[in-house]
C-alpha cells in the first residue's frame, strides 16, 4: 500500500476569486523534504491562484464571504482571501 | 530644547502615518555601536521600571544613553511621541546562529487600537546581511486589528522588507506593526536592541510644521496614478501586498491619523473620506 504525505500552500490571494493576484503565501511540508518559515522568500510561489492548480496542487478550501460586522466596515484586521491548498505526495 | 534641524518633517511624519516606520541608515557613529556591542556581550544592560522618564535612564557612562541621547534620535522621538516619553520596557534581542526557524510573524504587546501610538526603536550595532536575517516587517500593517501571534502562520508578503543595514542604522516602528525576527544562517550572533516609549502630551503637530501646507498638496482624481511626492502622495500609496479593496481602507486609516496628527479634520485624500461624510439635511425649498 502507497504512503502519501500532504504538503499544505496557503495563498492570500488580492480579492475573492481564485485567479487574482498573489499577495502572501505560507507553505507546510509533511514529507519532511522542504522547512519553510517566516521571510524565507521574496517572490510569490505562483502569479495567481489559478497558477498554483495548474502546477498539480487541489485546492481544498475557499475563503467565505462574511458580510463586515455592524461598526467593523472600515476595519482592517486578517488577510481575508485565504486560498489552502494541497498535493499528496507518495513516499518511496 | 530640540534644535529644528532635528525634528522630522512633515513628508517624513506623512510616511510613518502610511508605512508604520521610519529608517535611518548608519546614523549611530562607529564608537558608540562598539560600545553598545561590548556591553551586550558582557551581559546586558540595566533595565528601569516602566512609566520612567527616559531622561532619568541610562544615565552616563551608557552606550545606549549616548545613542538614545543623539540629537538626531531626540528629534525623531519628539517628533512622533514628543519631550520626554515613558521608558515602556526594553529588550536586546539575540538570534543565535545557524537557526533553525525564523520568529512567527506577530504584532507586538496585545491588540491596541488606540490613535495615541507608543514607537519602538529598533538599534542595529553591527551589519546585518540577509543571511543573518534582520528583522522583517510588513509595511503599513500598523493599522491591522490583530493580536500578537494571531498572524504567525503568515510566512511571507509580496514587498515585505528584510532589515538588511549596516551598523548603527535604527529603524523607529509604529506599536501595531507587523514584524518578526528573521532566521539568522550564519555562525555569528545576531544582536538588536529594542526600546519602546509611551507619549505624555497629545500627539498634535510634534514635528517641524513649517512645511505642513506646502506639503499637503492638491486633491487629483482616485485613479490618477501617484507620481508626486506631497503628503496626499505619501498617504495614497498602497503596499504590494494590499489586497484590492483593504487597500482603499488602509488609505482611510491614513487620512484619520493624520487628521488627529494634525487637527484638520477636513484634511482627505482623493475625497475618500469627503464622500462619506456628505449626509446633506438642508432641504430644498420648493416654491
Ligand atoms: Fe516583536
Amino acid at each position: 500500500m502507497a504512503q502519501f504525505r500532504q504538503k499544505v500552500l496557503v495563498l492570500y490571494l488580492a480579492n475573492s476569486a481564485l485567479d487574482s493576484a498573489v499577495k502572501g503565501w505560507t507553505m507546510y511540508d509533511g514529507t519532511g523534504q522542504e522547512a519553510h518559515t517566516t521571510g524565507d522568500s521574496a517572490e510569490p510561489p505562483y502569479p495567481t491562484g489559478v497558477d498554483a492548480l495548474k502546477d498539480g496542487w487541489r485546492v481544498i478550501q475557499f475563503p467565505q464571504l462574511i458580510p463586515p460586522y455592524p461598526g467593523l466596515e472600515y476595519t482592517t484586521s486578517f488577510q481575508k482571501y485565504e486560498f489552502v491548498f494541497e498535493k499528496l505526495e507518495e513516499m518511496s | 530644547m530640540i534644535e529644528k534641524q532635528y525634528l522630522l518633517n512633515s513628508r517624513q511624519v506623512a510616511e510613518f502615518v502610511a508605512r508604520g516606520f521610519l529608517r535611518f541608515d548608519e546614523l549611530v557613529p562607529d564608537e558608540i555601536n562598539q560600545a553598545a556591542m561590548t556591553a551586550f556581550d558582557a551581559g546586558g544592560i540595566q533595565s528601569y521600571p516602566a512609566g520612567t522618564p527616559l531622561s532619568q535612564c541610562y544615565p552616563e557612562p551608557s552606550p545606549i544613553g549616548r545613542m538614545l541621547r543623539m540629537p538626531e534620535i531626540q528629534g525623531i522621538i519628539h517628533s512622533l511621541v514628543g519631550p520626554d516619553p515613558l521608558f515602556d520596557h526594553h529588550a536586546i534581542h539575540v538570534r543565535q546562529p545557524n537557526e533553525g526557524k525564523a520568529q512567527g510573524m506577530h504584532g507586538d504587546s496585545i491588540i491596541d487600537t488606540r490613535m495615541h501610538f507608543d514607537i519602538q526603536i529598533m538599534y542595529f550595532p553591527h551589519d546585518v546581511p540577509l543571511e543573518m536575517g534582520g528583522t522583517l516587517l510588513v509595511p503599513g500593517s500598523q493599522y491591522r486589528r490583530i493580536n500578537e501571534m494571531d498572524i504567525a502562520r503568515y510566512q511571507n508578503f509580496v514587498g515585505q522588507i528584510p532589515m538588511v543595514c549596516k551598523a548603527g542604522s535604527i529603524l523607529v516602528l509604529h506599536h501595531g506593526i507587523w514584524h518578526c525576527g528573521r532566521q539568522n544562517q550564519t555562525d555569528r550572533k545576531r544582536y538588536m536592541y529594542k526600546i519602546r516609549l509611551n507619549p505624555r502630551v497629545r500627539q498634535y503637530r510634534l514635528w517641524n510644521t513649517d512645511d505642513l501646507d506646502e506639503a499637503k498638496g492638491e486633491s487629483q482624481p482616485i485613479f490618477a496614478g501617484e507620481k508626486r511626492s506631497d503628503i496626499q502622495a505619501i498617504l495614497a500609496q498602497r503596499e504590494p501586498w494590499f489586497e484590492d479593496g483593504e487597500g482603499r481602507l488602509e488609505i482611510v486609516n491614513r487620512i484619520k491619523q493624520w487628521r488627529f496628527l494634525t487637527g484638520d479634520d477636513n484634511f482627505d485624500v482623493h475625497y475618500w473620506l469627503t464622500r462619506l461624510e456628505n449626509m446633506p439635511e438642508n432641504r430644498l425649498e420648493m416654491a
